[in-house]
């Protein structure tokens, strides 16, 4: 790659890192008093804005690469569904307690891991911005876990909510572990993360906590994909509609 | 066994280049100035002894000033940047820009035992020099014991953890080691 395009293609690689955590964000924010109880809506919202901080620290990265004016705002609020590129399990609807935590968990685990491999990125800025979400990655894995544990051994009806979860986000999952022609130039280079490499690790330490939280494997007979081609599913238009709605109807607003 | 109670504290590299940037700087009387601004939602701990504030130069005009993010998304990073502005201001600085530095990645262990006491003293445990893996002893900042239960992950912030004492009932917050 000519350096124009190395940048180019770090650009494209910061959006969509900030747009999975946006969008993550967003969705745990959803529940800013809507939790089971106080405690759970403070750590709900305390997790979703180390996912919003986590997208301005991209958003603000690609913007700068950018040179045009743009900003991280100019990321947030101004592009459609089809410009986003997050990865589809960050964006289904919150569902129950059960989902979140599960979808939460499925992530952290490989966000623990992602941001990890992300510290030796060639990009500086980019292994910055690893340095400081692995920190926060944890604790945020050890409170997923803990829940995953709790709903699987709690009562019949956490455990039978909680496979629900397990079994409707696992074909989700696959999506994480794949690599477009972009991402396969960017980890070429030694920026991106190859996160197929990732995979083993990932399917170990699931494996184990299902396992302990007497949740089932899901078969693994379905999977779909398209969140970095910008195909996805019906529910992010709904988010964003939520989530741009002061920008659209105010273009340029501040507070 | 080495748990983290045995550890001969060190201070890290990068805190000590903190240090040494203040204690070299040719602008003393700023960094002084400076130690009024505290932390919004703590009011007893100051920007530098919470590690927040990383340098002060002067450029031409303008005083500029790095800072560190505490978490990613702490909403207290804009209320800190608006207080080293109006803090310059107030004493005569009228260009004053904010910069915010990632690297290094800040880190409780740059506090020093002072403000980890001013935080007892205030009523936050103090996250003494432990990290995520390994917690230090977490003591009530009410009664002193070291029979606490964690409630929950995040407390009022997503620096702290929320903890009860067994001995006193008291709930508190803890300050996460990070």
């Amino acid at each position: 790659m000519t350096a124009a395009n190395t940048q180019d293609a770090v650009l494209q690689y910061a959006v969509r890192l900030g747009d999975d955590a946006l969008v993550l964000g967003h969705r745990l924010s959803e529940w800013c008093s809507n939790a089971p109880f106080l405690e759970e809506d403070l750590a709900l919202t305390n997790v979703a804005l180390d996912y919003i901080g986590r997208a301005r620290m991209f958003y603000s990265y690609a913007a700068e690469l950018s040179g045009d004016g743009r900003s991280e705002d100019s990321f947030a609020y101004l592009r459609d569904c089809r410009e986003f590129t997050n990865l589809l399990l960050h964006e289904l609807p919150r569902g129950d307690f059960a989902f979140t935590m599960a979808r939460q968990y499925l992530v952290d685990e490989y966000a623990l891991a992602f941001m990890q491999a992300l510290l030796e990125s060639a990009d500086q800025q980019l292994a910055d911005i690893a340095a400081k979400a692995v920190k926060e990655c944890k604790y945020h894995l050890r409170r997923s876990r803990d829940w995953m544990l709790r709903l699987g051994d709690g009562t019949e009806e956490s455990q039978r909510r909680l496979q629900t979860a397990v079994d409707d986000l696992w074909g989700y999952t696959d999506e994480l572990f794949e690599l477009d022609a972009l991402e396969t130039s960017l980890v070429a280079a030694g920026i991106a993360v190859d996160s197929p490499a990732l995979r083993p690790a990932w399917d170990a330490a699931v494996r184990d906590t299902l396992a302990e939280a007497s949740i089932d494997l899901p078969a693994g007979d379905w999977s779909v994909r398209g969140g970095r081609q910008g195909i996805h599913t019906e529910s992010l238009g709904h988010l964003l509609s939520e989530l741009q709605f002061m920008q659209r109807a105010y273009p340029g607003l501040e507070w | 066994m080495v748990t983290a109670a045995d550890r001969i504290p060190v201070l890290p590299a990068e805190e000590h280049e903190r240090r040494q940037r203040r204690s070299r700087s040719t602008l003393p009387a700023l960094w002084d100035l400076l130690d009024e601004v505290k932390d919004p939602e703590i009011p007893v701990i100051s920007l530098w002894e919470l590690g927040v504030l990383q340098d002060i130069e002067q450029r031409g005009e303008t005083v500029v000033v790095t800072i560190t993010p505490t978490y990613s998304g702490c909403p207290a990073m804009t209320v800190m940047e608006e207080d080293i502005v109006a803090a310059l201001q107030a004493a005569g600085h009228d260009q004053v820009v904010v910069e915010t530095r990632l690297s290094p990645a800040w880190s409780t262990s740059w506090m020093t035992a002072a403000a980890q006491e001013k935080l007892r003293d205030w009523g936050i445990a103090p996250p003494g020099c432990g990290s995520a893996e390994v917690a230090g002893s977490i003591s009530c900042p009410r009664c002193g014991s070291e029979d606490v239960r964690k409630l929950s992950e995040f407390g009022s912030t997503a620096c702290k953890a929320l903890y009860q004492c067994n001995s006193c009932a008291e709930p508190f917050d803890y300050f996460k080691p990070i």
